[in-house]
């Protein structure tokens, strides 16, 4: 391909470095500043490798938050992403995987769409690991989950996908819904310059009822938070005293977690 | 909090995060080989932390010096050797060539300073010259057969002056009674020899080295500025290193504040945190209070600077401050760390890096000195 468009779609969070409190409602306040998650940087980066490969296009983005908060969305577009459009509304707040999934299908027709989409695996606040799938559905385009190696030749999407004894070589073609596993690619640091040029790069907020997805928020939601219980403290580890066979059972034991 | 963009916000977070996962894993190996760490130059370069306050068109990223100092401060919270070898890569290496270099010395020398492929050092101090610039010996003499100048003499405590990437040493000489000028030399140029690294008390992970000048020859064109305006346009370059040396100290101070926390917390005597008993607790209040004051100091000074205003007076009680700051607050953190203070580890380094910071790039008297003239006091 000679010019390839990538969309990302990247989750805002609150800092973990300050990890925030959850409301009455049992979600995370998000009232505060938000970063990029970590987890979509490796999209963003690969999203950037592939239109650098293609030899031309953009990186635009997509998000969804109910603050109208776009620091995270500026560090990718410090990056090297061109241009971004953050869907914002009160009426998000509450918001299950299903309804994050239309709202960000819709923010990606409205930009057009685009040859590749790229997701993180799962965020790192919620963790459902479920909203890449369910765009492309929406979509109704093909997805490719746990992509950790990527290749684009001719129009044809080519992924090694993680499993746990390796990996599968997929190949479909465009345009697709891809999830990318963390520390696929490098992230790089946005340069002095991209930060100054991310100022000026366009970045519209517009909300969920401007893409005409209603319900949304705790009213589309097909799920409620019934609870919220601590996680249970991390257990000791295991100690194996070397008896001369203790590398066996470190070999078992790996074996038994599946890296191996 | 002086007031700042959202940019350098988000600057000083991208900082930050490099600062921790690139340089930090690896500074204890750095320190211990007492030598400047070339990898870590590389990925300082590649960020493009040598070129920040530097136009575009010359290959920088045409941001302010308010920039540049929130970069020397969050490398300096992380390395204090890392921080000098930045603050002097830019401001004695780069800025007198930028300031001062004619087109044919920037184009030759500027691009690969401003991208830290290469690092330029500036020799002013002396061995019987140091505060007392004016009293430098070194001598230039004009060689009218060749045109070439003849450069006699030493330097003492040059930074990056020794380092395997080191393009240029810029020095003052006399060239004439009373009549001082600089030069740039060229690493390698004969006469021109880079003593051992000295063995110091902290910045150990920095290069620094004496230079012996003998029958030095360099070409006329390598004169840096007009003639006899070699200590006039030095005072003007200490100006700017005044303002990068505070922001080094409010990283040094800031970490020994955030260290001096986190370990009142954590550490239990007596049946709970020591962070409870008012002695350490309000030693370490009162340190939080020098940091801020160290932060309005330099913030406000960089801000006189980039708004084109007068900052002279500004940039000195900048740098006496924020230096004493660092020296109180790497007493204050090992004192609360007690014994592990005084163990190898960040709060020993700051220890034994705070030292230099009163007395490099004008001593805390010589502040003082720049004060009391700003307030028209007649002293000497």
């Amino acid at each position: 391909m000679e010019s390839m468009n990538v969309i990302v779609c990247v989750k805002q969070i609150p800092d973990p470095a300050t990890p925030g409190a959850l409301g009455a409602d049992n979600t995370l306040k998000r009232d505060g500043k938000l970063i990029l998650d970590e987890s979509d940087s490796y999209g963003v980066e690969m999203a950037l490798q592939l239109v650098d490969a293609a030899g031309g296009g953009e990186v635009s983005l997509v998000s969804m938050a109910p603050n109208g908060e776009v620091s995270g969305m500026r560090t990718a577009l410090a990056m090297g992403a061109a241009k971004g459009m953050l869907v914002s509304d009160p009426a998000l707040q509450g918001s299950d995987a299903l309804t994050t999934a239309k709202v960000l299908a819709a923010a990606i027709n409205k930009l057009g769409g685009a040859d590749l989409i790229i997701a993180a695996t799962e965020s790192s606040d919620g963790y459902t690991g479920t909203v890449p799938e369910q765009i492309a559905e929406v979509l109704g385009l093909p997805s490719v989950t746990f992509a950790k190696k990527v290749v684009i030749t001719g129009g044809t999407l080519n992924v090694n996908r993680q499993t746990e004894a390796g990996y599968d070589e997929v190949t479909c073609p465009l345009p697709a819904v891809i999830s990318v596993t963390a520390g696929v690619v490098e992230p790089r640091y946005p340069s002095f310059k991209g930060i100054m040029a991310a100022k000026n790069k366009p970045l519209e907020t517009v909300t969920a009822s401007d893409l005409g997805v209603t319900p949304v928020g705790w009213a589309g939601a097909g799920q409620s938070i019934v609870s919220v219980t601590q996680a249970e403290a991390r257990a000791a580890g295991e100690i194996i005293e070397d008896d001369g066979e203790g590398y066996a059972k470190i070999v078992a034991f790996l074996e038994n977690l599946k890296v191996i | 909090m002086i007031e700042r963009t959202e940019e350098h916000d988000a600057f000083r977070a991208v900082v930050r995060d490099f600062a921790r996962r690139e340089l930090l894993p690896h500074v204890d190996r750095w320190e211990a080989a007492g030598e400047l760490p070339l990898e870590a130059v590389t990925k300082m370069a590649d960020l493009g932390l040598f070129g920040i306050a530097f136009p575009e068109d010359l290959g920088g990223g045409g941001g302010d010096f308010t920039s540049l100092c929130i970069a020397i401060e969050e490398i300096g919270q992380v390395n204090q050797s890392l921080g000098i070898t930045l603050s002097a890569g830019v401001g004695l290496g780069a800025n007198p060539i930028h300031s001062f270099g004619t087109p044919d010395q920037q184009t030759e020398w500027l691009p690969d300073l401003i991208a830290g492929r290469r690092l330029g050092a500036f020799g002013l101090t002396e061995p019987d010259a140091g505060s007392d610039a004016g009293g430098t010996r070194t001598k230039a003499t004009l060689d009218e057969a060749s045109g070439e100048w003849v450069i006699n003499g030493s330097k003492a405590f040059i930074t990056n002056s020794g380092t395997p990437i080191t393009s240029i040493v810029t020095v003052t000489a006399l060239t004439g009674p009373g009549e001082i000028s600089s030069f740039v030399v060229p690493a390698g140029t004969p006469g021109l020899i880079i003593e051992p690294a000295y063995n110091k008390l902290g910045w150990h992970a920095s290069d620094t080295h004496g230079i012996t000048l003998v029958d030095c020859r360099v070409p006329a064109a390598n004169m840096l500025g007009a003639r006899g305006t070699g200590f006039r346009n030095f005072l003007k370059i200490l100006d700017d290193g005044r303002i990068a040396i505070s922001a080094l100290a409010l990283g040094s101070a800031q970490a020994c504040l955030d260290l001096s926390v986190e370990y009142a917390k954590e550490r239990q005597a007596f049946g709970g945190p020591i962070g409870r008993f008012q002695g350490l607790a309000f030693q370490i209040a009162d340190l939080a209070v020098a940091v801020q004051n160290s932060r309005n100091l330099t913030y406000g000074a960089a801000r006189l600077k980039d708004q084109g205003k007068p900052f002279k007076q500004e940039a000195a009680m900048a740098k006496l401050y924020s230096t004493e700051t660092a020296m109180t607050a790497a007493r204050v953190a090992t004192q609360v760390l007690g014994g592990s203070g005084f163990i190898e580890g960040p709060a020993a380094r700051f220890y034994r890096d705070a030292k230099i910071l009163e007395v490099g790039e004008g001593t805390s008297e010589i502040q003082r000195l720049v004060i009391s003239r700003g307030l028209g006091l007649p002293v000497g």
